[in-house]
């Protein structure tokens, strides 16, 4: 069991920040994430979209703010837990007892929730049986391509992940691939490439098609695709692999009885705290009267919830507040030399 | 102001009145219409604000900006006259638009 100052769930920019403000007023913490990458909806979302409302910054894309998030935490020592999902949240007197999906076990007096719109989960194919075979024959990600050898695999989508992955396992598999119309958003050089397979037949494509349904007794033996015209094709397939992207869900958010309104999380504007002692709101998640949806609103928000956390960390010190451009212990904690 | 028709998968059909320069997504969220998710909040990043507009209202829609048509390959259950809500921004020519909700949008 990890014991920490504050656990912080999610490094999205608002929770980055936030382990910059507890590590300045020399609390420690510890980051959880289920994306397997830092940086949260900027990485996900818009990695290459500019932003234009970040203070004293005129533009900046999503990975570049990343970026220099990540550079401002540099001094000090964080240790991430990515790919891992927080699921239970236990009160243990003044204590939060915490695991995640993995097994990673915190015992904290604070919990911060800079979870954004939730956990970034994969979309699933429509059909409901395709439930029956998930992480049998159905896949939204690829963790061992060596089971697809000489099967048939159908891939569904239209963006690089679905790309990529069709002209890989073309090596060794028959590979269709079916997308919902004729354009792709992948990259053009990939596009071309597997334009190139579809011509020497090493790819089946089909386009303005959809999954209309699955079969198969134990495991998958068939799909139905059916076109925009509604006419429908059968193919005999092993495996099927789909690539929609990824969609944020609330999760196990939902169960530990905090006050939640139309998925957001109800705080105060003092120390955004919820209606849960030692447990915080931060970020796209929270709401209170006024709130905007603004990365600059979560990093005002991690501000102030960190010294929250100072009087529950450090319950028989007295909080001083400090300027990082004349503090002593501050400069110290970023290694700072005069 | 203009009216917009919500009609819900199961048939609920919600008509409200949505200020010129709202998007269709707005006027749904800020009338608790269910059915539009909108988890990203408007910036064309999530498909969870999916519609159809029937062939007489899409046509006169303004078209598909780029980008729009690739977050709707993450739709749920895409059609040809899919949109996202959050682009279709309400005037006064779009008065009587009614939109179709997807049975969800995840």
């Amino acid at each position: 069991m990890i014991k920490t100052d504050a656990l912080i769930i999610g490094a999205g920019p608002t929770g980055l920040f936030t382990a910059h403000q507890l590590k300045l007023i020399g609390l420690n913490c510890e980051i959880v994430d289920n994306l397997d990458k830092i940086g949260g909806q900027c990485i996900e979302l818009y990695p290459d979209k500019p932003i234009y409302d970040i203070p004293a910054v005129p533009e900046c894309t999503g990975e570049e703010l990343t970026k220099n998030l990540i550079k401002q935490l540099k001094p000090f020592d964080i240790r991430f837990h990515l790919s891992e999902r927080v699921d239970e949240v236990k009160k243990d007197n003044d204590n939060w007892q915490v695991k995640t999906n993995k097994g990673t076990e915190f015992y904290t007096p604070n919990i911060i929730i800079a979870g954004g719109v939730g956990s970034f989960e994969p979309r699933k194919f429509s059909p409901k049986e395709c439930e029956k075979f998930e992480n049998k024959s159905i896949f939204y990600s690829i963790k061992d391509k060596t089971v697809f050898k000489g099967k048939t695999v159908s891939i569904f989508g239209g963006g690089d992940s679905a790309l990529d992955w069709a002209i890989e396992l073309s090596k060794d598999s028959k590979v269709n691939l079916i997308h919902r119309r004729d354009e792709f958003r992948g990259a053009q050089a990939t596009v071309d490439k597997m334009n190139e397979l579809v011509k020497s037949n090493k790819i089946n494509l089909f386009t303005k098609y959809q999954l209309k349904s699955v079969s198969g007794k134990e495991s998958l033996e068939s799909i139905e695709i059916q076109h925009d015209n509604k006419e429908t094709k059968n193919l005999k397939t092993d495996h099927v692999l789909g690539f929609f992207g990824l969609i944020m869900q609330l999760g196990p958010i939902a169960n530990w009885g905090l006050n939640i309104d139309k998925k957001t999380i109800t705080v105060d504007t003092e120390k955004f705290e919820t209606n849960q002692k030692g447990i915080y709101a931060v970020g796209d998640i929270c709401t209170y009267p006024g709130k905007l949806k603004l990365i600059l609103s979560g990093f005002h928000e991690g501000a102030l919830a960190a010294r929250a956390c100072f009087k529950l960390a450090r319950p028989n010190e007295k909080y001083r507040f400090e300027f990082t451009t004349s503090s002593k212990s501050i400069k110290n904690r970023l290694g700072v030399k005069e | 102001m203009p009216k917009i028709t919500y009609i819900e998968h199961q048939g609920k059909s919600h008509t409200i009145d949505v200020s010129n320069g709202l998007s269709v997504m707005e006027g749904a969220v800020q009338n608790n219409i269910p059915g539009i998710d909108a988890d990203c909040g408007g910036s064309m990043a999530c498909a969870t604000c999916h519609v159809y507009v029937k062939e007489e209202w899409f046509n006169k829609l303004p078209k598909k900006e780029d980008g729009e048509e690739d977050m709707l390959d993450m739709a749920f259950e895409p059609k040809k006259n899919s949109r996202l809500s959050c682009q279709i921004m309400v005037t006064d020519d779009l008065d009587g638009l009614i939109v179709n909700l997807p049975e969800k949008q995840v």
